[in-house]
Order: structure tokens, then C-alpha cells, then sequence
């Protein structure tokens, strides 16, 4: 997948000293961290930590108060994206769900003529295509998501970011959601994931960053983070004890 | 015996009167092709006055919102001073034909469509903000979408313009003239029906006038319904 950029990768994304500040409250402090090409790190923390806003900053949905978020290569001074944000609950269009892609398609600047075949593509690659035609908006929370997947699958993002994607779908639609999530990394898309599942952690986790008050508390290989936390906050969180 | 009112309808309907023909063919052609005018303007006005951010927006959204209780024979004034012999549009040589109608009544429903507008639109964005702009959408990139998707809603926004429209009396009287077979509306005829004192005759063209209203939100309400049922 990678290979499609050509040589310029925007990752590593290097983070550094970045602090949200928003109505006077300190959301977000003094966070830096890396993220490599083709990496998988999930950000846990107690609810109210600051996760989702550490994917908006990233993303570029919210402006830093401080700190840098820098990315890679000539692209970084590029406006069109190549990291892409998948939300707990994704905003559908109201026409179908193969209208929704080309729209995404236009909004990244693809010609017309190439849209609809990419679009078409995105839909089979992840089972989709019985759905192209139907509205989005009617389709079931599990495939709402799915196809917000595929919508951001098929801007062919080098890195994905994935801001709790099932927390808000059943066992089976979050098995699908957790498969498609495996299937991208698998061709090379970075994933940034935040989730309160710590099962969906240990199985999609290289590295954690575990968040605490706006703050990194921990940050260490999955397998490590799991088997020994090192601070006596994420010992706390993942023997369920820490919850705020 | 004088006939009841329900009973000049009818028979006014049944008869399919020319005269009434054309004064019901002329007041819908009128308010349509205001309707149609306000809608093409006033939708992307109302999406760029939500969206947009500049100086003066609140001062804006305050007149426009104040300029949908406009009376219809103010309304009526200005677009007569316009087109007037000596007003500055003058020498088109509109007064007193159904362009100067139509021309005032997009004056007075102009504001309910931006005001409403602004309103649909802007608590849409506030649903869609995040996910356009991740997926690369400016704000003014989002108005074409954001107006496709709020189309049901705009669909009523509409409707409210054209209710405005078809029922007012005062601009499309002082522009128009209420020339026998040229300018004559069906309000305008239940206004000089009724001062000749032919009360029969003015309740039932008021009758129809409120029979084609219904009709027409009738329509408007099932081809929504359908669209939405088809789209989600």
C-alpha cells in the first residue's frame, strides 16, 4: 500500500511537547511521541484523558496550544491529507452509500472519471458491494461503520487514525470492524486507535500509549504495558480499577 | 335566491371559468416563479451566511431575521419606487405587469429562505463539521453538500416562501395593479370582490385559493416523503 506514495512517506509523524489548553483548562500536557510506518499504536486511558483529543490535534482537526506535530518528507507542507480519521459514530451522507465514497473522492481531489471505480474497488475489498446502492443513512451502525472504514480506506491513507470505532456496535459488528482494521495494517497503513476495550488493545496493539489527565504516563511495547505496567496509574487501569 | 359561496365555487370549477383560469393560472405562475427565484438565491445566501465568518454576520442574521416580518405593501413600495417611471429601474417598463409581481414577491420571501436557511444549514454543520473537514472539505466546499443533504428540511423552508407568497395581497396589488386580465390575482380579485360587495363571489375564490395551498403542500409533502423514503 505504502508503495503507492512513492519514496515520500509522511511518518514517521513526530509529536512533540504538545499541549492543549481550552477554556483554561490544561486538556492535553506536554505530550510527544512517535509514529512509525506501518505501526500499530492504541491509546488507552481512563475516560476524560484527553484520547480522542490527541487524534483531533494529530489529525488536524484542533489546533495545538503548544508543541509540534510534524510530519515527514515534502508532504508535509502538502494540503491534502494522506492520514485519514475514521469517528465513534461517522457522519453518512443522506445518498447511497457508494455516493458517500465519490464524495470523499472529490473532496481529495481524484478526477471525476477515477471515482467511481475507486469507490466501486473500496466497496468489494471489504464485502461491501451488495450495500453500493442502497442510502447510507438506513444502513445498521455496523455497517455505517464499516463503510466509514471503506470510505477512508479508499482515500489511500498511509495512516489511519481510529477514534473508539466499535464502542458504540455488538460483539459480531465489532468482530467485522476489528477484521477490516487487521486486513489495512496488513497492507501497510500506520493505525492509531483509541479504544476502552482492552481486549481490542492487547490484539491490535504494538505499542500503548497509555494516557492519564492529558498526560503520557506510560508508553511501551504492547507485550510490556499488559505484563508489567511500570507506573501504579496503568496497573490501576488494567486491572480495571481506574476508570476516571 | 343568491348562491352560497360553496355553491359559486363549484360552479365556478365546474364551469371552468376563463376568466377565473386566468387569474388562478397568473397568481400560480407569479408565486412559482418567485418561489423559484427566492430558492435559487436565497439557498446558497442563507448556506454562505451560516457558514461563513465575517464582520458584521451577527448585525446581518439580526436584519434579515427582522426583514421576514416585512409587510407586504412596504415591500410592494419599494419595487413600485424602483420600476416607477422615474425610479431608477424606470425605464425597463415594468410596473404594472406580472415581472414587477414577481419581482416583489421574491423581495418579501427572500428573507424567510436565507433566514430559515441559515438556520437548517448551521445546525447541520454542527452534526458534519468533523467529518467534512477530515475529509478535506472547506467550509464553502460544504455548502453544495450540506444544502443536498438538508434538502428535506429546505423542501419546508420553501413551502413557507411559497405560503408567504400565494396568500399576500398588499406588493403584488401596488405593483401590479390588479389589471383585469393582466395583473388580476386571486387575491387581489377577493380583495375587490369584496369591497363591490359580491361576498359570494370572493369566498369562493377564496375557497379555491385555499383548496390550490393544500394542494400544493400535498404535493410538496409526497414527493418528500418519497424522496426521503428512496434516500434515507
Amino acid at each position: 500500500m505504502s508503495a503507492m506514495h512513492g519514496s515520500h512517506s509522511i511518518l514517521p509523524l513526530r509529536v512533540r511537547g504538545l499541549g492543549l489548553t481550552l477554556d483554561g483548562a490544561r486538556l492535553i500536557n506536554d505530550v510527544s511521541f512517535d509514529i512509525p510506518p506501518r505501526s500499530r499504536t492504541v491509546v488507552i486511558g481512563p475516560n476524560g484523558a484527553g484520547k480522542s483529543l490527541l487524534l483531533r490535534l494529530c489529525h488536524g482537526l484542533l489546533a495545538p496550544s503548544e508543541g509540534d506535530i510534524s510530519w515527514s518528507g515534502p508532504a508535509a507542507s502538502d494540503g491534502r491529507k494522506r492520514h485519514a480519521m475514521v469517528f465513534q459514530r461517522p457522519v453518512m451522507l443522506r445518498r447511497s452509500a457508494l455516493a458517500n465514497l465519490t464524495h470523499a473522492l472529490a473532496l481529495a481531489g481524484l478526477p471525476l472519471r477515477e471515482r467511481n471505480a475507486r469507490a466501486e474497488a473500496a466497496l468489494e475489498r471489504f464485502g461491501l458491494g451488495a450495500l453500493a446502492h442502497r442510502p447510507a443513512r438506513v444502513l445498521s451502525g455496523g455497517e455505517q461503520q464499516r463503510l466509514a472504514i471503506a470510505r477512508a480506506w479508499a482515500l489511500r491513507p498511509e495512516l489511519l487514525f481510529l477514534d473508539e470505532p466499535t464502542s458504540a456496535l455488538d460483539p459480531a459488528a465489532t468482530r467485522a470492524i476489528e477484521a477490516m482494521i487487521a486486513t489495512i495494517h496488513a497492507e501497510g497503513v500506520a493505525i492509531v486507535m483509541t479504544t476502552h476495550d482492552l481486549g481490542q488493545a492487547r490484539r491490535h496493539a504494538d505499542e500503548v500509549l497509555f494516557l492519564h489527565r492529558g498526560r503520557i504516563v506510560e508508553r511501551s511495547p504492547a507485550y510490556a504495558f499488559f505484563e508489567r505496567p511500570a507506573t501504579p496509574e496503568a496497573r490501576a487501569f488494567v486491572a480495571g480499577e481506574l476508570v476516571w | 335566491m343568491e348562491a352560497g359561496p360553496f355553491a359559486t365555487a363549484f360552479h365556478l370549477l365546474a364551469t371552468f371559468d376563463a376568466t377565473l383560469a386566468q387569474i388562478v393560472g397568473l397568481s400560480l405562475r407569479v408565486t412559482i416563479s418567485a418561489v423559484a427565484l427566492a430558492a435559487l438565491i436565497g439557498l446558497p445566501l442563507g448556506a454562505a451566511l451560516a457558514l461563513a465568518r465575517f464582520p458584521g454576520r451577527a448585525a446581518v442574521i439580526v436584519l434579515v431575521n427582522a426583514l421576514m416580518g416585512l409587510p407586504p405593501v412596504v415591500a410592494g413600495l419599494v419595487v413600485y419606487l424602483l420600476l416607477s417611471r422615474s425610479g431608477p429601474l424606470g425605464s425597463l417598463g415594468l410596473l404594472f405587469t406580472p415581472t414587477a409581481m414577481i419581482v416583489a414577491q421574491t423581495a418579501l420571501i427572500l428573507p424567510i429562505v436565507i433566514s430559515l436557511t441559515r438556520q437548517v444549514i448551521e445546525d447541520l454543520w454542527a452534526e458534519y463539521e468533523e467529518q467534512l473537514r477530515s475529509l478535506g472539505s472547506s467550509r464553502m466546499r460544504a455548502i453544495p453538500t450540506l444544502l443536498l443533504d438538508a434538502r428535506f428540511a429546505l423542501t419546508t423552508v420553501l413551502l413557507a416562501g411559497l405560503g408567504r407568497a400565494i396568500a399576500e395581497v398588499g406588493a403584488v396589488l401596488i405593483v401590479g395593479g390588479n389589471i383585469a386580465g393582466h395583473t388580476r390575482t386571486m387575491t387581489t380579485a377577493i380583495a375587490l370582490e369584496t369591497s363591490r360587495g359580491d361576498l359570494a363571489l370572493a369566498l369562493a375564490l377564496g375557497i379555491i385559493l385555499v383548496g390550490l395551498t393544500i394542494l400544493l403542500n400535498g404535493a410538496a409533502f409526497a414527493a418528500s416523503r418519497i424522496g426521503r423514503r428512496m434516500t434515507g
